[in-house]
């Protein structure tokens, strides 16, 4: 099926977001999530053995997947254009290595990072995108006006991609409407002056969310609103992602393209370090929605640490000997 | 009147402070000195010997950082839990390799000495082997070993005095390490490890792998993450030789195979070997 992207608001939903008690009546008709059952089938897909040509492939397309991020207080310009540096050429000794997907910095170093990795403007085929989160992130709390110029700063910056946090306070207190606005808001607020727009993506702070039936209504709530993506985590709460969340995240993609024909991305974020936790995942959407989510447009890891293992496995196989973190960058 | 059933131990690896069977699942008989079965025992595989790096590479910060003098007190707190189960090791030895008894004391009292022997060096092999070196301007100069980090060790077949002698040395100034435990008398090495891993040694300083000397220490040999490689118990010269080139990929320090009378007295070279030299000016009258 040829997926198109996902628009505010769709025609489809257009009644059960009319109103906070009709969204509430939808999110809380959707099917129930059985825990014990997700978590046992996340764990037997994570027993999976992979082997060797796969394991090369599964890495690559893994590299391929990051969103290298750096997202702290003590960022400095010195180290987005480090990280922007490693996202292109993470190997340096190895050309045949591929790039990252996206540098993912704070929306101040949107700048520094185009610079660092010399976009100029136009198509954003072929070359590492330029992700920034924005609204107030990571706790979100703050005006929405403050949250939406965040927003158009960023993207005036130059970024290719919003990673947009929602309002668990409202959230979890039943306001629905209040969250889809806002990122319906958002979304808007993303379109460029030539009229293209980044792309969204909702970050639903899963450790925040008590529950996989929430984590399913914050989903349908993310895709219905019209983010491009849906993605786990801040990376500041743990736990973050889960692999029993991803599956609930997958399978709600799966049930919304179904129902309306668009793909919504996914994107884990926080927590996977090692390149086993990566391949899990990687198994975990062949099996739940199939390889037309194994690319980089429509599944991501959030990560900084993860590269380096992923690297360091990477020469374990082409060189045959185990390799140290001493050949690799630190961040 | 009733009967006792047999308590059988079963023989795991000794990884991270932990006792994990080996990832492959594999174990090997091993017999005693009259060709009779006497337990079995893990028979690692490569993904052990990468787990055992990884738990000595994150024990070395720890360990290296530790104070001389510390390090030194918990080599000799080995030495006091070993003495404290000299019966068990005595029976065991002579079991393994069929000594007398008053050779099995020679070879666990030799054992303990040498703990104590390497304990006591712990905080006087700087003075011997760093130096204040003379330069001709208004500074301090001088060098201080160091630990080179971690240290993969084939064990010599002696199986408690053997392994004491090649392990002790080593972590005495701050390295950890993987050892190969002997391929025939593998037991004694994994009730020393129980020894280790109730005297305050940091879980990872030492980690013992029982198995094919052929099979791992190949890997361990290219590891890229190991700094040193004591050959001590390699016995086959085209293996010794082939993980020698391997080990210079990364320029590990290796200690080559050779000839060696355990009883013998110690020297420091054991120590040296795996320790490298850093030099500092120091500018004087700030």
């Amino acid at each position: 099926m040829k997926a198109t992207a996902p628009s505010p608001g769709a025609t489809t939903f257009a009644q059960e977001t009319a109103s906070d008690a009709a969204l509430r009546r939808f999110l809380h008709g959707l099917p129930g999530v059985d825990q014990v059952g997700a978590e046992q089938r996340a764990a037997s897909l994570g027993t999976r053995s992979i082997k060797t040509e796969s394991k090369r492939q599964a890495i690559d397309l893994a590299i391929r997947m990051v969103d290298l991020t750096t997202l702290e207080g003590m960022d400095t310009p010195g180290k987005v254009r480090a990280l922007a540096a490693k996202a292109m050429r993470p190997d340096p000794a190895d050309p045949s290595c591929p790039s990252t997907a996206a540098v993912c910095v704070y929306g101040d170093m949107v700048g520094v990072a185009r610079e660092a990795l010399g976009v100029s403007a136009g198509s954003t085929a072929g070359r590492v995108h330029v992700a920034a989160v924005a609204t107030a992130f990571p706790s979100g709390r703050a005006p929405l006006d403050v949250k939406l110029t965040d927003t158009r700063d960023a993207v005036e910056a130059g970024a290719d991609e919003i990673d947009m946090v929602i309002d668990r306070g409202a959230f979890l207190s039943g306001r629905y409407l209040q969250v889809y606005e806002e990122i319906v808001a958002v979304r808007e607020a993303c379109v460029r002056a030539d009229g293209s727009s980044a792309h969204l993506k909702v970050i639903l702070e899963t450790g925040e969310l008590q529950t996989y039936d929430n984590v399913r209504r914050a989903s349908w709530l993310g895709m219905l609103a019209g983010g491009h993506f849906i993605k786990t985590s801040t990376g500041k709460i743990q736990p973050a992602a889960t692999l029993p969340v991803i599956l609930v995240m997958l399978e709600a993609v799966r049930d919304f393209r179904d129902t309306t024909g668009q793909q919504v991305g996914v994107k884990p974020a926080g927590g996977i370090r090692t390149s086993k936790d990566a391949i899990k995942h990687l198994v975990m959407v062949n099996e739940v929605v199939g390889s037309d989510w194994l690319d980089p447009d429509w599944f991501r890891f959030g990560a900084s640490t993860l590269l380096n293992d992923l690297l360091m496995q990477r020469t374990k196989m082409q060189t045959g000997r185990y390799s140290g973190p001493d050949y690799f960058t630190l961040d | 009147m009733s009967t006792r059933l047999d308590v059988k131990k079963t023989y795991k690896l000794y990884i991270g402070g932990q006792f994990p069977r080996s990832e492959s699942g594999r174990s090997y008989v091993v017999n005693d000195a009259k060709g009779t079965f006497l337990a079995n025992a893990s028979q690692a595989s490569r993904k052990d010997a990468r787990d055992a790096v990884l738990a000595a590479r994150a024990a070395f910060g720890g360990w290296s950082g530790r104070t001389a003098y510390n390090r030194g007190q918990v080599v000799y707190r080995i030495a006091e839990v070993l003495e404290g189960r000299r019966d068990q090791f005595e029976a065991e030895l002579r079991a393994a390799e069929g000594l007398n008894a008053a050779k099995a004391r020679t070879y666990v009292d030799a054992a303990v000495d040498r703990l104590v022997w390497y304990a006591g060096w712990a905080d006087k092999i700087a003075q011997v082997t760093g130096s204040a070196n003379a330069v001709a301007g208004p500074y301090f100069n001088h060098s201080a070993p160091e630990p080179t980090g971690v240290v993969a060790i084939v064990a010599p077949s002696g199986p408690l005095l053997g392994l004491v002698s090649v392990v002790a040395p080593v972590i005495t100034t701050g390295n950890t390490c993987v050892v190969i435990a002997s391929e025939p008398h593998p037991l004694t090495a994994i009730t020393l490890g129980e020894v280790m891993a109730t005297s305050d040694l940091p879980g990872g300083v030492v980690n013992v792998l029982t198995g094919s000397v052929a099979e791992i220490a190949p890997w361990l040999a290219s590891h890229m993450d190991v700094n040193g490689l004591d050959l001590t118990g390699v016995a086959d010269p085209d293996l010794a030789r082939s993980l020698e080139e391997a080990a210079a990929d990364n320029l590990k320090r290796v200690r080559r195979p050779g000839v060696e009378d355990l009883l013998a007295a110690p020297a420091l070279d054991r120590m040296t070997t795996f320790l490298e030299t850093k030099t500092v000016w120091h500018p004087m009258g700030i």
